[in-house]
């Protein structure tokens, strides 16, 4: 079970909802992942448009923990300003701290990431923050009393998977909080490893949204993260150097 | 009056002086939304009473799909 904050999931996926072909697919991408937390951006309204499709208003939302991000903030107190939005809806009491510090990389800004963490604690939020793999900063936001680390795997979106293990290893092993892997997922194995190498949970969204068949891909990440828990839990061989073989050496002569 | 809403100046009619109003007037009552004035997040038990002024600067916001 992960457990953020006051609330328990039984899925350790978290989807996000961008870039999805169409409402229909998304719904049952959203299905087929098993995901109990789904990540939203907050937007202007086009007012002019009211009968545009919105995905929030197809799905039953009493079925999901929505996680608002508060995606296009540069500074702390943006960020806090999108968080109170989304507060408002009376739908969601956490929050995803995303405060981007590089237009080209989308890397998170360490300082006001840290910042923003501070006053939404303050504020009673439910707080993950998107940080890099950096065990310092995922050190001080604890101090914080933040509820989750979530540092990338790689830059969002770019689908190269976790480019410094050692690094999120080194994260896993001092939190106190559950760390869950977010950004840079590209297929199921990346996943799988994120969870075998001792991540509490995932979140990902382009690899499914953006994949030929996000429905299938929705459910091949169910498997790959449930897989990869439970190898984690089973405690995977140490790698060796040589050879050893699996059949027994007695009994050999009927070959020699 | 003239407001200032999602960036842009918006002629609204006499008729709309309030939050609850201004919804309706877009049709948009019905939606998820989220609604600032002036900086200020206005609680949705005070649509009703919540009135806008001329060089209002309305923010209405809503949920959109994000990662």
């Amino acid at each position: 079970m992960l457990q953020i904050g006051p609330y328990t999931f039984h899925s350790r996926l978290l989807l996000g909802t961008g870039k999805f072909p169409n409402i229909d697919i998304q719904k049952e991408a959203v299905e087929a992942s098993g995901a109990q937390i789904l990540t939203f951006a907050v937007r202007r309204m086009n007012i002019f448009a009211p009968d545009q499709p919105n995905f929030l208003e197809k799905i039953d939302v009493t079925k999901y923990k929505l996680l608002p991000n508060t995606a296009g903030a540069k500074t702390a107190e943006e960020a806090v300003r999108i968080a109170r939005l989304a507060k408002a809806s009376g739908l969601c009491d956490m929050v995803k701290v995303e405060v981007i510090g590089c237009d080209q990389t989308l890397l998170p800004d360490p300082v006001e990431t840290l910042k923003a963490t501070e006053m939404l604690l303050e504020e009673g939020f439910i707080v993950l923050p998107y940080t890099s793999d950096d065990v310092v900063l995922a050190k001080r936001l604890q101090q914080l009393g933040c509820h989750a680390i979530m540092p990338g795997a790689s830059p969002i979106g770019s689908g190269q998977g976790i480019i410094n293990p050692l690094n999120i290893q080194f994260i896993i092993e001092q939190a106190t909080v559950p760390v869950i892997i977010d950004a840079g997922i590209g297929g199921p194995a990346d996943a799988a490893l994120a969870m075998e190498l001792g991540a509490d949970g995932v979140l990902l969204n382009t690899a499914v949204a953006s994949a030929k068949d996000p429905v299938k891909m929705a459910k091949a990440m169910k498997l790959a993260i449930e897989a990869g828990r439970l190898g984690y839990e089973a405690g995977r061989i140490p790698k060796k150097r040589y050879a050893i073989a699996s059949s027994p050496i007695e009994g050999m002569s009927v070959v020699s | 009056m003239y407001c200032i809403i999602n960036g842009e100046t918006i002629h609204l009619p006499a008729h709309v002086r309030t939050v609850a109003q201004l919804l309706h007037h877009f049709h948009i009552h019905k939606k998820i939304a989220i609604v600032e004035i002036n900086m200020h997040i206005v609680p949705k038990e005070d649509y009703e009473h919540t009135a806008i002024a001329d060089g209002d600067r309305i923010e209405i916001v809503h949920f959109v799909g994000g990662g």
